[in-house]
């Protein structure tokens, strides 16, 4: 199952070119950009790990693209996203925040339901992919299920 | 008019290194193989004969260098002629070192070479990131990494100028940082060579000797050029220009004075060329403030306020050394 999160979630994936021409629109309006990556895909999972530090000071997308290489080449079967983080006093939030990388096999999520007092239903999502540890998530070709 | 070669269309697929560069860069719109073009519109339309013209007006001398850059931007509005009939050839490498003694206006050509570079296509966004040792290399193991790939990461779609670049190579010390970012730069000027010119500049000899000591760097460099000192007029040429664009003048003697003063000078140690040229005329500026001031009783013209006069430059150190 095919995650979906961020800007362009429900685009095709990007291209590189298309990555870099959004990267230059970010860049364009002073954003400051970042790369995070994770191989947990849970939808509540705000706490990606990053890959360096924020960039500031970019004037070419190319800087951007460079990290994101470099960190595919590190992490290739793990999401790895693009931040955009617009400083500017009336909004002080990210602008934009789109997926990059993403493991080639994705198992999907479980709906789990709890008992609860009164019989009344509980729903959670599971991400199959979760059972795994940490680190050893997405293995190259998934086992048989 | 002339017409390019046109006769088979090579269709190669030989990629650039970044495609996302390249791709992202106006290139020109496709030719049929029998098309001509018109090389002078395109030259008009690149713009570069403004840049070539100031870089004419605005520099004094350096007539080597400046018919190195004509030929270069020559060959790149050709190269780029080329594409538009898909006569692929790689990019030319772009990465230069200047030497020169201090003030012969390296770091000034650097600028104008990364808005030449830009209004011919070659770097995406003309800007110029100007760093030294201290910006490249780190203090502890593990810290010049992340500091070089920063530096290269700003300057990505501009140029790179690397001032008094010898000070990265220290021969005395094997384990010194600094050689870890010379590798780092190794790297990334051969792999992202359409992002990123890298200029290195510094004095002569000692690049001569860095060079020496690290031939991978100087083979990655096409264009070594060489700026030579000035000599008195162009040194006259040069305070004129300056005088000018300040909205100053000199009087009549204050022109003979300031002649006996660059001859002097020249012979001083620590002679720093056109940058010698600026801060003799910055003192001569608080001199003439000063002597404006110090004149009570009168009143001054709009003239008497441009107006050098010999006592602004007679009272520098140059001319008490010689008497005493
Ligand atoms: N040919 C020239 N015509 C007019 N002005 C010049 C010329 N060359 C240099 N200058 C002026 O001299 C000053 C010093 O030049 P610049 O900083 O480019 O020297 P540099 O070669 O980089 O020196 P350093 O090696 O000490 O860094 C600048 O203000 C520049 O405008
Ligand atoms: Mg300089």
């Amino acid at each position: 199952m095919r995650i979906t999160q961020g800007t362009f979630s429900y685009l095709p994936d990007l291209t590189d070119d298309e990555i870099a021409m959004q990267v230059q629109y970010a860049l364009d309006h002073g954003w400051a950009l970042s790369v995070e990556f994770t191989d947990d895909p849970h939808p509540r999972n705000h706490y990606w790990h990053m890959w360096g530090l924020p960039m500031f000071d970019l004037h070419d997308a190319a800087g951007v693209v460079y990290e994101v290489n470099e960190c595919r080449q590190a992490y290739p079967l793990y999401y790895i996203r693009v931040n955009a983080y617009d400083a500017s006093p009336t909004r002080q939030t990210t602008a934009l925040s789109f997926i990059v990388n993403r493991p080639p096999d994705e198992p999907g999520f479980r709906l789990e339901r709890q008992e609860h007092v009164d019989r009344r239903l509980r729903y959670t999502l599971h991400p199959y992919a979760a059972d795994r540890p940490a680190g050893d998530r997405y293995p190259p070709t998934m086992p048989e299920r | 008019m002339p017409t390019p070669g046109g006769t088979d269309q090579e269709s190669t697929t030989q990629g650039p290194t970044d495609p996302a560069a390249r791709s992202r860069r106006a290139s020109p719109s496709r030719l049929p193989a029998d098309a001509t073009v018109d090389l002078a519109a395109e030259r008009r339309a690149s713009g570069i004969d403004e840049i070539l013209d100031t870089l004419d007006r605005e520099l004094v001398g350096l007539a080597p260098v400046k018919t190195r850059i004509r030929e270069l931007a020559a060959l790149l509005l050709v190269d780029r002629v080329r594409q538009g009939f898909q006569l692929s050839a790689s990019r030319p490498s772009l990465h230069m070192s200047f030497t020169g003694s201090p003030g012969t206006g390296k770091t000034t050509v650097a600028l104008r070479m990364a808005e030449l570079l830009h209004r011919l296509g070659c770097i995406d966004r003309g800007h110029l990131v100007a760093v030294t040792r201290d910006d490249l290399v780190g203090q502890y193991v593990g810290h010049t990494a992340p500091k070089t790939k920063e530096v290269i990461k700003r300057a990505m779609g501009g140029v790179l100028f690397i001032d008094e670049a010898y000070y990265l190579y220290r021969a005395e010390n094997e384990r010194d940082y600094g050689q870890e970012a010379i590798e780092i730069l190794l790297q990334v000027m051969e792999s992202h060579r359409d992002s990123l010119v890298v200029i290195f500049a510094g004095y002569k000899d000692r690049m001569e000797s860095f060079f020496s000591s690290n031939p991978g760097l100087s083979s990655r460099i096409a264009h070594h050029l060489d700026f030579s000192d000035y000599d008195l007029d162009e040194l006259m040429a040069i305070a004129a220009l300056m005088l000018e664009r300040e909205h100053y003048r000199f009087s009549e003697p204050a022109e003979r004075t300031f002649r006996d003063y660059l001859q002097r000078r020249m012979r001083q140690p620590r002679f720093a060329n056109a940058r010698s040229v600026r801060n003799a005329l910055e003192r001569a500026r608080l001199r003439q403030a000063n002597r404006l001031l110090a004149a009570t009783g009168r009143t001054w013209s709009r003239d008497d306020l441009m107006r050098f006069e010999p006592e602004d430059f007679l009272a520098s150190r140059v001319f008490a050394d010689e008497s005493t």
